[in-house]
């Protein structure tokens, strides 16, 4: 039977781990754990707002964001894309 | 060490020892009317040392260190040895400040309110400050702003001023009765020659201000002046910074706060005369 693997579930900082201050079109962000400062750009800090340590899977955090955010063109490859980014970058986690 | 002198630079208490007694004797003649340090002890200790005993006479060198030393530091020849001096107590600095959010900037104070000048070497702090103070405006200091993290205040830390190349005639010609320190031709930085702050900004190195405009000048170019959003000045004066990292959320926390709440302007300027007018202009519009 051929089953359809299940996608990660991304996980964020729980909440008091990340210091977030927006500047412009930029916000600042202090991640308490590692000590590194990050400057991110939308939808960067509304998806670390929304996945918390709780964490959500890409569709659902998807549909959270298009409800929020009215995100008519929100794609879920372009949302995949930021979160690899913010993987890399340490403020999510994969499980 | 053979000889050693202790001084107190805003909040920083230095001793600086030598194995050669010449720095020492310039840095006691120019520094002659700073306070000795709080309680007499100092924060950084400062040692301009031969790396071999027979160099402290033959073709002698000048070795920097202290709490914190940089491996490739090169030694400089003893004719620099005041270079040196200030060279190392800026490295203590630089490397080791905790109480405060260091700023590679220069910065000048009226009514309480402060102006901070960052920028490469070369973009004109050190004259700029130096132009202002001629003015009328207290000289806080030409190297390092101190952020208090708690409160939000700019101390001074009106060292020596470092003048170079270009900026010394036009400091000299500015302050013409100021106390002046050798003329160091051809160190790694250029013509070099120290200027003792005036007097009225020893005197006040104690008083911190308030911050009011982040300004990056830039010298050489036509009169020009550009706002600088916040998220270019936070990452700009996080790079101006030598501990930001050192001081982690408390650094972060003064660093967006002094974004947050002063405008940042850059400025271009074709000579000293312009830049002071424009950074008059800029601070009578606040």
């Amino acid at each position: 039977m051929d089953h359809a693997a299940p996608g990660p579930i991304y996980r964020a900082d729980p909440p008091g781990g990340l210091v977030v201050v927006p500047l412009d079109a930029f916000t600042a962000v202090y991640h308490r754990r590692s000590g590194m400062t990050h400057l991110l750009t939308e939808p960067a800090p509304q998806i670390l707002a929304i996945l918390g340590e709780a964490g959500l899977s890409l569709k659902a955090l998807l549909d959270q964001l298009a409800g929020d955010y009215d995100l008519a063109d929100a794609t879920a490859s372009a949302l995949a894309a930021r979160l690899d980014e913010l993987v890399a970058a340490g403020l999510v986690a994969t499980s | 060490m053979r000889h050693a002198f202790a001084l107190r630079i805003g909040p920083i208490g230095f001793r600086i020892g030598s194995d050669w007694r010449a720095p020492i004797d310039q840095l006691r003649s120019l520094y002659r009317d700073y306070p000795a340090p709080q309680d007499g002890v100092a924060d950084y200790t400062v040692r301009l040392f031969a790396r071999r005993p027979w160099r402290r006479w033959l073709r002698p060198s000048v070795e920097i260190g202290g709490d914190y030393m940089l491996p490739e530091a090169a030694p400089l020849p003893l004719r620099h040895g005041l270079l040196a001096a200030e060279m190392a107590m800026n490295l203590q600095m630089a490397l080791g400040a905790r109480r405060h959010l260091l700023l590679h900037a220069s910065a000048v104070e009226r009514d309480g309110r402060a102006v901070l000048m960052t920028g490469v070497s070369g973009a004109g702090k050190s004259t700029l400050a130096t132009l202002l103070a001629a003015r009328g405006w207290r000289f806080m200091g030409d190297e390092f702003a101190l952020l208090d993290p708690a409160t939000g205040l700019l101390h001074a830390f009106p060292r020596l001023i470092s003048l170079k190349n270009a900026a010394i005639p036009a400091a000299e010609a500015a302050w013409p009765d100021a106390r002046m320190g050798p003329l160091m031709a051809a160190t790694p930085k250029g013509d070099i020659r120290h200027m003792v702050p005036d007097a009225r900004a020893i005197a006040a190195m104690d008083r911190p201000a308030t911050p009011a405009l982040l300004l990056f000048p830039r010298y050489g170019d036509a009169a020009a002046v550009r706002p600088v959003p916040p998220a270019e000045a936070f990452v700009r004066m996080t790079q101006a910074s030598t501990n930001y990292v050192a001081l982690g959320e408390a650094g972060f926390t003064a660093m967006t706060r002094l974004i947050a709440q002063i405008p940042a302007v850059a400025i271009d300027y074709p000579d000293g005369a312009s830049g002071v007018a424009q950074v008059e202009g800029l601070c009578a519009a606040l």
